[in-house]
């Protein structure tokens, strides 16, 4: 089978790149392993929301319609928000289509899938910056006495026995999950290594609003001060709920879950864990009261009708934080490793990677491989690329350097080796 | 060339830190992981009751050996209410101040690489330990450390915020302070 432009992933940034191939009359077809937006399906706990509010879910042609723009989409909502739009948007997706490899030819890229393969001129990578749970080696220190989940595999505190649940990681997902289950009314310890602390709400407006209008969500990957920092900060201490209320590490010892420090090791049962808590709070705090500054500077800039400036509570970290606990003497049963997420390219047969197996890209646009495009990762072009709403701009300005490609390809008396001097 | 360091050139600032090599070597050596390999090595050799002396020459890096300047060495021992004779510091002290000098060193180049400059840094470090777990008198006691403080005055051209958040980079930096907060595996052999 022969098309254009072959897009791999029927998500949220993969549907809004056939929006914007589309547009271009540029031919295609999506190729989705499951159903649309399928790892929001599959992949994710039930009490999930999305971080960002209503408002802000948006992509090219589509906006929230709903009568709740400050609240946060439960994933039934997101994945109707998705499948609406490969709707609406009439999008070429072949379901149920899962790509195993992808190879260059002489002319392009060849596809190869369980039902087919694709010839095509260039590929959009749009499979997701989260496909399987990062979990580091010392889990194979954990007792076979304890279950271990991934965010992956948890939906509900239900699924746990009744013992006591250690969570490694506060990102967004730990301290979710770290919350979630101790209103359960099992003990929960959570081990915090490096952070990310917002607010919820400041000064009265959704956190991602401010950052939104004073135009955070807008600094590029090449403007940025630590590109590599950048794409792999956590993600921030948020929960989407219908109290829009903050979830801090403060909040999390109130309600009675023990603070540790980043787990180090697990040797004879026995959970290590790093005495740099203190300062991780710390640079967590600092950085959350850097950026409120830099808010409040805009909001007077701007003279905005808002609040007050504030600052939260500072993180209160215990004196002296437990460094170590036996994890069959404290009955812990369950271990929750929500450290993180990492992408599956393993069916990408083009040397496109770097020695930490990352494709290498300019703000999507691969390195090495003219005519491949990379969507969906954290920082891909901008900030706001990390969220849904940051596929609109992303789509808008890969879709266009594609066609210019196809143009000068067109041009070129050898096609296959064409490389556009457009600059990402 | 970052716009960090066109700020920099604008700024007189000086720690005598070239962080723009700093900023170059991360650079080059992200590119060519198997450089940033290195190993460190010390030796030591015991001299009279729990008198050592070490000594450090050399380590490799960058794929390839390197000699310091001049070999330094570093006497230890223990004081005398331990019935020792104090001819050099107590190993644990010198822990203190290996921690001490890297938080320092690492603060002095966040300054420069920050544009801040530095007119005054010392770090009074503290550790304390109950010795009845190192003379073994009690198995529920630690021989290490129960806790270790660091306090550092800073005279700098800087905010207190801005001060605060070079003190908590340096720890966040430093390979001492992640050597003594996180376990690292240990093999002694005998030869």
């Amino acid at each position: 089978m022969d098309t254009t432009t072959v897009v791999i992933g029927a998500g949220h940034a993969g549907l809004a790149m056939s929006r914007r191939l589309t547009e271009r009359s540029i031919d295609h077809v999506v190729l989705e392993r499951g159903e649309v937006a399928n790892s929001w399906r599959t992949e994710r706990w039930d009490s999930l929301r999305l971080l960002t509010p209503n408002w802000q879910s948006r992509l090219p042609g589509m906006g929230y319609s709903g009568d709740d723009p400050d609240g946060y989409m439960r994933m039934p909502e997101v994945i109707d928000f998705i499948a609406g739009y490969a709707c609406a948007i009439a999008a070429p997706v072949q379901t149920g289509t899962t790509v195993t490899r992808v190879t260059r030819t002489a002319t392009g890229y060849e596809v190869t899938t369980d039902r087919g393969i694709w010839s095509c001129a260039t590929v959009v990578v749009a499979s997701g910056g989260s496909n399987v749970a990062d979990v580091p080696a010392v889990a194979a220190g954990v007792p076979t006495s304890v279950t271990m989940h991934t965010p992956m595999t948890y939906r509900s505190p239900d699924q746990l026995d009744q013992r006591g649940v250690l969570v490694v990681g506060a990102s967004a997902t730990g301290v979710q999950l770290a919350d979630e289950i101790r209103r359960s009314g099992r003990a929960v310890t959570i081990a915090v290594g490096e952070h990310v602390r917002l607010p919820r709400l400041y000064r009265g407006r959704d956190i991602f609003w401010w950052m939104d209008a004073e135009g955070i969500f807008d600094e590029r990957y090449d403007e940025v001060d630590d590109l590599v920092r950048a794409r792999h900060l956590p993600s921030p201490q948020l929960i989407g709920t219908s109290q829009r209320r903050s979830i801090d590490l403060n909040g999390l010892a109130a309600a009675g879950i023990q603070i540790v420090g980043r787990l180090g090791r697990i040797s004879d049962g026995v959970a290590q864990f790093s005495g740099s808590l203190a300062n991780l709070c710390t640079l967590a705090d600092l950085k959350m009261n850097r950026l409120l500054t830099r808010l409040d500077d805009w909001a007077t800039e701007t003279h905005l009708d808002v609040e007050r400036p504030y600052r939260p509570e500072p993180t209160s970290v215990p004196s002296r934080p437990i460094l170590d606990m036996d994890l069959r003497k404290r009955d812990v049963g369950t271990v929750i490793w929500a450290t993180g997420y990492r992408p599956d390219h393993s069916w990408l047969d083009v040397p496109v990677f770097d020695h930490k197996g990352r494709i290498r890209h300019d703000g999507g646009v691969v390195r090495d491989a003219p005519g491949m495009y990379l969507l969906g990762a954290n920082v891909l072009r901008r900030r706001r690329s990390s969220y849904i709403h940051g596929a609109e701009q992303d789509t808008a300005e890969l879709g266009a350097h594609l066609h210019r490609y196809l143009d000068s390809r067109a041009r070129s008396p050898r096609p296959h080796l064409a490389r556009p001097s457009v600059s990402a | 060339m970052t716009t960090t360091d066109t700020t920099l050139t604008d700024r007189p600032v000086d720690n005598g830190v070239n962080s723009g090599a700093l900023v170059d070597a991360r650079e080059a050596l992200s590119n060519a992981p198997e450089a940033a390999e290195f190993t460190w090595r010390a030796s030591c050799s015991w001299v009279h009751g729990t008198y050592s002396r070490s000594t450090v020459e050399g380590f490799s890096g960058l794929g390839q050996d390197h000699l310091h300047k001049s070999t330094f060495t570093f006497d230890a021992d223990h004081p005398e209410c331990f019935a020792s004779e104090d001819r050099g510091a107590t190993p644990v002290e010198l822990v203190l101040a290996a921690l001490g000098s890297c938080l320092t060193g690492g603060l002095a180049s966040v300054a420069q690489h920050r544009g801040i400059q530095l007119r005054s840094v010392t770090a009074t470090i503290e550790g304390s330990m109950n010795v009845l777990g190192m003379l073994g008198a009690d198995p529920d006691i630690r021989n290490g450390f129960n806790d270790i403080t660091v306090r550092f005055a800073i005279d700098a051209d800087a905010s207190d915020d801005d001060i605060r958040a070079l003190v908590a980079q340096s720890q966040k930096r430093s390979a001492v302070f992640d050597i003594v907060t996180n376990p690292s595996n240990v093999t002694v052999e005998v030869v």
